[in-house]
């Protein structure tokens, strides 16, 4: 009885472990290669031996321009998501709590725009953008982003409001708030979670586009940072420069998972703040 | 009237054909460019900043050359649009540039296999031959920037298949000599796979993945055994007894392990990687492995020769990269200018000094203290000179395609070698009939 | 009145302009009738439409627009080549629906391989998915104790841009690469075959599990503890609390979460190619023929290519919304039951809580 006791405290760490292994095992690798210098990029050690840093003198040097890319990234990927969210979090509360007609149609409507591969809007776009002069502009990237982000937020969001009990809203309601008071004071942060995890996903989303960064910008100084990895090169035409790819992947992946760990309180304490109130 | 066509008389006669075919010039592209057909001087209008697109460069010697030029000319300021690193990219890029009539690429740096494409679609501009020094250019290279007999994109760089081979096993065998045909080189792997050292190796390997390395080195196969893949008109020509010799080699050394099985999947990279390993005797591969693979563990054991073939040395595909010019852009007359000087021999020089660049021009092979700082050289020029371009189509990406699929067929061992052959032959042809 | 936990549906109409602000009416106790649908306010009318139309102009600008230039292009063949001048025509031909009727019959093989092989991506990636993501949410739900750190390194597969993971597991697949290695067996996985189609499999279900695991869990956290200590009073084990309680309760964010993911594996296009490349029958997707098409300047084919994928990808989501309509958007009746029992539980305390 005390052993499965004893097991039943252990498992949870043992799947945690499992899981964290399983996520973290081909990153591993990933940073493991991005360590070795460009002579041991064919290695099959565990462990870089010598560990050396010049992929990430290479991503960082002056020529690749990643720096600027990064921030490039940053408010693209940023404005993208604040933008997705706001619209979202309308169209999510009107559907998650108003009756009105068609709103099984808007819904379907919503969620069959996201389906149309990319690789066929790129060139009606490109036309569009390029006669109204949007060529080279952030908003060229981030409008068509949210061709993507926002399906995938509002659908998100309406799920995570119809979670939350309208009794609490109605509470608040009759205590003399607006509507409007109601769902910032009470369901926001009930649904902080959700609203979270969709941010976070809707900014995966937008920080790994790629096509579209691609064919709205020419300027060095406007690419995101999808864009400046594929340009990274070898020395030579057909070198891989695979070394120096992965140091950008562990670059690109690491503002994330800061992200993710800073915002991390900012959730519980919604959760807190939302079932003291 | 094949190379240096008199301006006159192709004015004239694109003239005449423009009469004839109102639709093919009268609407093209509406945007200044007038009738593409009037080459030469007169379209090469307008003076002012331009742009270059090419891949992304890490040596810096693209920008070097660049700002040389921007230093001479304040006015005429050339930027450098950098693309992604793999052609497939820099291909779509400047297809939806031309798609969009955008003026915002200007100078192209195109692969060799693109012209045909790029010049039929009128995506690029037809260029003034007499004004290019392309005599002193070697031959094949030059090839690769005709369409139709017409220049349309200059040569800026080359490239060719080179044999690494191991000295020190060879020397230990008791071979002298680098082997000229296919039937010697895998009797010097037998002799060579007696040595202890060498037991567990492999004789040879290529780029045999599904993908644009095969179509090269399909083609090497069959243009070292006589064969061809297209004729001089583009018409296909690859169900024959020569061309099936060729791919017979490649399919009877999978079969009997001379190619180790795991080149299906080889790249350049993978083909370098099995080599540097060690695991390799010969390799077929560009240039570019020699000074990596001097820093690995086969550091000082290998050598290159020209490529081996059926009965003699073999002939190489050639890859590289040209300029052209886009039919949508503006200043037309920089550009001109500007692609003079980028593909002139002192640029070559220099891309060649610090960027390994095998360059078009034919006395830079000669040259003894380049030939030291790149001991390839002279098996490069020779690799180069021999060299047959990859099937000159419109449809080009149809055409490597069909090649990948039939050939993959058949070194998977899914199809035997005449009726793949037979299969391509039908495929070409529909293909190049549109 | 315990026992009819409120369908959340049926909120609006108290929510009404009649029913808004009366103050001293007493919070929540008394439950009103449900009232029928239609009778939707011309008020909650337009304020819906305010709400709802900033998200359904920027749709309509982005992907309306290019989406109907593509229905209209795919009705158009590939420009011709004049023998004569050498040169492409600066037209392309109306063709009608004949690149869709080619797509059946000239190139009809191609298109089913890549049919099912979409299919079959489509359907093991997502089963394997789910499971996973599932789990690993339920896991990080019980851990209290560094959460952070764990639900911070799930996101790390969903965060590396796929094109990098392509490019990491073509490097752990190659044929001497870690994962031979730690086999001791050379599979040549790039080959065109069966492996590469593992190959696929493997990698996109390590990249997108976390993304079901994230909405999965966040669909957990928002489950107030209050039923599961009720179920454990009732006496019901792990097993039971999970398919009773936590599946149900769950259901709408993992349906989202299932929906979009299936959305996705159906236009699966990068992952393939990098990891394997174009033109590979094991692993060619619908979306890889339309790229295909596109990048030989074949725009109508292209077009026709997508729009049947559309179509195709349309029909799995209005069978998502049809099927599973009562859970995505509420409204019809159907596994309101189940649901109504595992939530009365909570409701009833929250309301406590706040009155």
């Amino acid at each position: 009885m005390t052993l499965t006791a004893k097991w039943r405290q252990w498992l949870p760490y043992l799947g945690i472990a499992v899981v964290v292994a399983y996520c973290l095992a081909p990153f591993y690798w990933m940073l493991v290669s991005s360590l070795r210098r460009t002579g041991d990029i064919f290695s099959t050690s565990l462990f870089p031996s010598p560990v050396s840093f010049e992929n990430y003198r290479s991503v960082f040097s002056p020529a690749q321009g990643f720096t600027r890319a990064l921030l490039n990234s940053l408010i693209v990927a940023g404005i993208t998501t604040a933008m997705s969210l706001l619209l979202a979090t309308f169209t999510a509360y009107a559907m998650a709590r108003l009756e009105f007609r068609f709103k099984r149609l808007i819904l379907t409507l919503i969620i069959a725009t996201s389906m149309f591969p990319v690789v066929s809007i790129v060139v009606p776009l490109l036309k569009l953008f390029t006669d109204i002069g949007w060529i080279n502009t952030y908003q060229s990237m981030i409008v068509p982003s949210m061709s993507f982000t926002l399906p995938l937020a509002v659908w998100n969001l309406t799920t995570f409001f119809r979670q939350m009990p309208d009794e609490l809203e109605h509470a608040a309601m009759v205590d003399g708030c607006t509507r409007g008071q109601a769902f910032r004071k009470v369901i926001v942060p009930l649904a902080a979670p959700g609203i979270f995890t969709t941010a976070i996903i809707t900014f995966i989303a937008a920080w790994n586009e790629f096509l579209i960064a691609l064919s709205m910008t020419n300027k060095p100084d406007m690419q995101t940072a999808t864009v400046a990895i594929s340009k990274f090169s070898g020395a030579t035409t057909y070198q891989t420069p695979f070394g120096s790819q992965m140091a950008a992947g562990v670059v690109v992946t690491i503002p994330l998972v800061v992200m993710v760990l800073l915002f991390q309180r900012r959730i519980v304490a919604g959760l807190t703040a939302g079932a003291a109130k | 009237m094949k190379t240096n066509t008199s301006r006159t008389i192709q004015c004239s006669a694109a003239l005449a054909a423009a009469g004839l075919l109102l639709t093919a010039c009268g609407s093209s592209g509406g945007s200044g460019s007038g009738g593409s057909a009037q080459a030469a001087a007169t379209s090469f209008k307008g003076r002012g900043p331009i742009t270059y697109v090419a891949g992304k460069d890490t040596t810096g010697t693209v920008q070097t050359i660049i700002d040389r030029w921007n230093k001479a000319h304040p006015k005429e300021k050339v930027t450098f649009i950098q693309l992604p690193t793999d052609a497939d990219s820099q291909r779509q890029q400047m297809i939806q540039n031309a798609e969009t009539k955008s003026d915002a690429y200007t100078v192209l740096a195109t692969d060799v296999v693109w012209t045909s494409e790029f010049a039929a679609h009128q995506w690029i501009e037809p260029l003034p031959a007499n004004q290019f020094p392309l005599g002193k250019m070697l031959q094949p290279v030059v090839e690769t920037g005709k369409y139709r007999g017409r220049l349309y994109a200059v040569p800026a760089s080359s490239n060719g298949g080179l044999l690494f081979y191991r000295t020190d096993l060879l020397k230990k065998a008791g071979i002298s000599r680098p082997p000229t045909t296919w039937a010697q080189m895998t009797a010097d792997c037998t002799k060579v796979k007696k040595l202890p050292e060498a037991k567990s190796m492999s004789c040879y390997a290529g780029q045999f993945q599904k993908y644009e390395g095969l179509t090269v080195n399909f083609a090497e196969a069959v243009n070292s055994a006589g064969g061809r893949i297209t004729d001089a008109n583009g018409k296909p020509d690859v169900d024959t007894p020569q061309a099936k010799k060729g791919l017979d080699f490649l399919v009877d050394s999978f079969k009997d392990g001379t190619i180790p099985k795991e080149a299906i999947t080889y790249q350049e990279e993978d083909g370098r990687q099995a080599f540097q390993a060690g695991k390799l005797v010969f390799l077929n591969n560009w240039p570019y492995v020699y000074s990596l693979a001097q820093k690995s563990a086969v550091k000082g054991k290998f050598a290159v020769a020209p490529l081996p073939g059926l009965n003699g040395p073999g002939a190489s595909s050639l890859g590289g990269s040209n300029l052209a010019l886009s039919s949508f852009a503006k200043n037309k007359a920089t550009a001109l200018d500007f692609m003079k000087f980028f593909t002139g021999e002192e640029s070559a020089t220099y891309f060649l000094k610090n960027a390994s660049l095998a360059p078009p021009y034919a006395d830079l092979y000669d040259n003894a203290s380049l030939d030291k700082q790149y001991p390839y050289l002279p098996d490069l020029k020779q690799s180069i000179t021999k060299a047959v371009p990859r099937p000159r189509v419109v449809q080009y990406g149809d055409v490597t395609a069909a090649i990948q699929n039939e050939v993959y067929a058949a070194l998977t061992g899914k199809k035997s070698s005449a009726q793949a052959l037979k299969d391509l032959q039908g495929d070409l042809q529909k293909l190049t009939a549109q | 009145m315990a026992d009819t936990a409120i369908p959340p549906d049926t909120a609006p109409h108290e929510l009404g302009t009649a029913a808004r602000r009366r103050p001293g009416r007493p919070p929540a106790p008394e439950r009103p009738r449900r009232r029928p649908r239609s009778r939707a306010t011309a008020g909650t009318g337009r304020l819906a439409a305010l709400l709802v139309s900033p998200t359904l102009l920027v749709l309509t600008i982005v992907v309306l627009y290019p989406t109907l230039m593509a229905l209209d292009e795919s009705l158009y063949g590939p420009k011709g080549l004049d023998p004569k001048t050498g040169f492409i025509s600066n037209t392309e031909p109306f063709v009608g629906l004949k690149n869709y009727t080619d797509i059946f019959t000239q190139a009809g093989d191609r298109f089913w391989n890549a049919f099912w092989n979409t299919t079959f991506f489509t359907v093991v990636t997502v089963s394997l998915e789910t499971v996973i993501g599932v789990a690993m949410a339920l896991i990080m739900h019980r851990a209290f104790r560094g959460r952070a750190v764990v639900r911070a390194s799930i996101l790390v597969p969903w965060a590396i841009p796929t094109a990098i993971s392509g490019l990491l597991w073509k490097w752990i697949f190659n044929a001497d690469g870690i994962a031979n290695v730690l086999l001791g067996h050379q599979v040549l996985w790039t080959a065109d075959g069966f492996s590469a189609k593992i190959a696929v499999v493997i990698a996109d279900v390590w990249k997108t599990a976390p993304f079901i695991g994230l909405l999965v869990l966040a669909g957990l956290q928002v489950i107030p503890k209050e039923v599961y200590e009720a179920a454990r009073l009732d006496g019901a084990s792990a097993l039971q609390q999970f398919w009773r309680i936590t599946l149900p309760l769950v259901k709408p964010a993992l349906l989202v979460a299932v929906l979009f993911r299936c959305l996705d594996a159906l236009r699966m296009f990068d992952l393939p190619y990098i990891l394997i490349g174009a033109q590979k029958g094991s692993v060619e997707t619908l979306s890889m023929l339309a790229q295909n098409e596109a990048s030989n300047v074949r725009f109508g084919p292209a077009s026709a290519y997508a729009v049947l994928l559309f179509l195709y990808v349309f029909l799995i989501a209005l069978a998502f919304v049809r099927l599973l309509g009562a859970d995505l958007i509420g409204g019809a009746a159907g596994t309101k039951k189940r649901r109504s029992h595992a939530v009365r539980m909570p409701r009833r305390r929250v309301r406590e809580v706040t009155a």
